[in-house]
């Protein structure tokens, strides 16, 4: 019995394309039944791991293991384990969807009734029913991601990598997807989800791993990463731009903590430690008569997330290097300078 | 864990190390079913593989028949054998830009990541392109007699004609495999097939009698694998000495499929 408690074990994994390093060493884990989300900016190196984990990639360095299983010494077991949604739907346009999923379940194994019985329960789970016998070409993106889940369902995967499941979904689609989600992992699955967005994390995750440039740089629940990431923000706007002092101070004063005054949007920002001190607030707000257009209590983004753990912003579309160079390049005269003063 | 029996996940059973010869025949099945449905459901594809061999014979036929052999009629029965030559070869294109679709498109990762035989999603292109093969000859074929074409050897030697080209075929489209595993998208494989396929197409006896053409040209003809196949192909359909023709097309076709199909695997294997 390979009864780990970990459904999902890597250490150390490196991998390089050329000159660029997608993982410098990464160490993960995931518990047996729990979703891990994997919370990083574009190319930090989120796809990178999830196909080294689902055999697609071999590591240069490190192990990774599924279940007990290596994936470059026992890719074949590890296949028989897991399912894989990839960022972009890989559902082949030419075929229905049933005959996208009766094909997934022939390769698996399954006798041809099997098969055409396990396409037929999985469309009518993912509300497919109607396009079944439609080319997946005509597919919306939504029915499209909705048919790679189904197909990377088809064998009761023991382990599901959902890789960015709702990149470009609209919100109705994401909560169909995130739905289905949480009845997979009622259902005993474990899954590794890769996202964008903290607030998918934040809504499926039990564990979240935080990667930025290749490496691990925050482990944790939701809640302790928030609790690391910054405190809540409170935003003010007063309906005249005359009382954005006022407002300002008000904030400092009850809540000891110094305020941003955007006099360009006429928002006054300032961090907010617990929900008490609120109603005050607003109730010394309505003393002075001061107007508000928005009084809002926001939660830190990825963004903030990010300022808060790596001291920079993500940088979506920039590669790790570009933001190394400049980082360096900045660097360069301030060490001339000092030189000079000394 | 005792409450939640029925949603608590089971112990990992015992999984197979590798799969087994019959998986293989199996999964390679499963996939050549799979390109044969493409066949069907993408009009585009059907109509293609129907329309070329009739265009092809009609517009060879009477454009090239009057000026070439004095009458279409007898046109018709020296470029017959040459056109089915012709559709097979420009038929295998499609293996490379299948695969190379599948590869964009990332629907080979969904294949590497589940439990099947490494090469079958290889070997299923391949057994699924048979079947267009097979149309291709049999339209050509079909076609040609509607216009006048006919058979004057045994029935037995054009059933070897036809086999003889679909062997060809078969071997030939590990090239066209190969163009797809190194070629980055489908039109790409298009154009580089066309610029190979081109110069063997026309570069033999498949449309002219190679005593016109220069030289140079007549030596590239004589060891072009496409003229012989050709030969073999006129000697097996309308009579005449089929045995030398035969075999040098038989070699040439061993030999592509000893070249280009380890490649084409190796390729695969690097690309996947």
């Amino acid at each position: 019995m390979n009864d780990a408690a970990y459904a999902i074990e890597t250490h150390g994994l490196v991998k390089q394309f050329g000159k660029t390093t997608a993982l410098a060493g990464v160490d993960l884990t995931a518990r047996a039944g729990r979703v891990l989300g994997i919370l990083g900016p574009n190319g930090a190196g989120k796809t990178t791991a999830v196909r080294i984990l689902a055999t697609l990639l071999r590591p240069d360095d490190g192990s990774a293991t599924v279940c007990g299983y290596d994936v470059v010494r026992d890719a074949h077991q590890v296949r028989q384990l897991i399912g894989l949604t990839g960022q972009y739907a890989s559902v082949d346009e030419g075929l229905s969807g049933t005959n996208n999923l009766i094909m997934v379940g022939r390769l698996l194994g399954l006798s041809r009734p099997e098969a055409r019985r396990r396409a037929a329960e999985l469309l009518g789970r993912f509300e497919l029913t109607d396009a079944a016998g439609r080319p997946a070409k005509g597919y919306s993106g939504g029915m499209r991601r909705r048919l790679d889940l189904a197909a990377s369902l088809v064998g009761r995967p023991r382990v599901l990598y959902l890789d960015e499941p709702t990149t470009g979904l609209d919100p109705h689609s994401r909560n169909e997807v995130w739905g289905m989600i949480r009845q997979l992992v009622a259902d005993g699955t474990t899954v590794l989800l890769t996202t964008q967005y903290l607030e998918e994390a934040d809504q499926l995750a039990h564990d979240i791993a935080v990667i930025d440039h290749g490496q691990v740089i925050a482990t944790g629940t939701p809640d302790s990463l928030k609790a690391q990431a910054g405190r809540q923000v409170l935003e003010v706007t007063p309906a005249s731009r005359a009382d954005l002092g006022a407002v300002a101070e008000l904030l400092e004063s009850r809540l000891g903590a110094a305020a941003s005054v955007n006099a360009e949007s006429g928002e006054v920002s300032v961090q907010v430690e617990g929900g008490g001190a609120l109603r005050d607030i607003l109730r010394a707000l309505d003393d002075r008569s001061i107007e508000l257009t928005e009084f809002a209590l926001r939660r830190p983004s990825l963004d903030e997330v990010f300022l808060a753990l790596t001291g920079h912003r993500p940088e979506p579309e920039t590669p790790a290097e570009a933001g190394k160079a400049g980082a360096a390049a900045a660097a360069a005269p301030a060490r001339e300078l000092d030189r000079s003063t000394r | 864990m005792t409450t939640a029996a029925l949603s608590a996940p089971s112990p990992v059973p015992a999984l197979a190390r590798r799969p087994g010869p019959a998986a293989a025949v199996a999964n390679s099945f499963t996939l050549a079913w799979r390109s044969v449905l493409k066949i069907k459901t993408n009009p585009e594809d059907l109509f293609g593989l129907l329309l070329q061999p009739i265009m092809y014979l009609i517009l060879f036929t009477y454009v090239f028949g009057g000026a070439i052999a004095g009458s279409t009629h007898k046109y018709l029965q020296l470029s017959l054998p040459g056109i089915l030559v012709l559709s097979v070869v420009f038929a295998t294109l499609g293996t490379g830009m299948m695969l190379s679709a599948d590869v964009a498109t990332g629907v080979f990762d969904r294949f590497r990541a589940l439990p099947i035989v490494r090469w079958s999603p290889l070997a299923g292109a391949i057994l699924g392109d048979m079947v267009r093969y097979v149309i291709s000859v049999a339209i050509t074929l079909g076609f040609g007699m509607i216009l006048g074409f006919r058979i004057e050897a045994s029935p037995l030697a054009a059933a070897l004609g036809c086999l003889l080209i679909l062997a060809f075929a078969v071997a030939l489209c590990w090239m066209s495999a190969l163009i797809g595993m190194l070629v980055k998208s489908a039109q790409g494989v298009q154009l580089w097939g066309f610029l190979i396929m081109f110069p063997l197409i026309f570069g033999s006896n498949i449309l002219t009698p190679t005593k016109t053409m220069p030289g140079w040209l007549q030596a590239f003809v004589k060891v072009n694998p496409v003229t012989y196949l050709t030969e073999a192909e006129r000697a097996l359909l309308t009579g005449g000495a089929a045995a030398t023709a035969v075999q040098r097309s038989l070699l040439w076709t061993l030999g592509i499929f000893v070249v280009f199909a380890p490649l084409a695997v190796a390729a695969y294997r690097r690309r996947t």
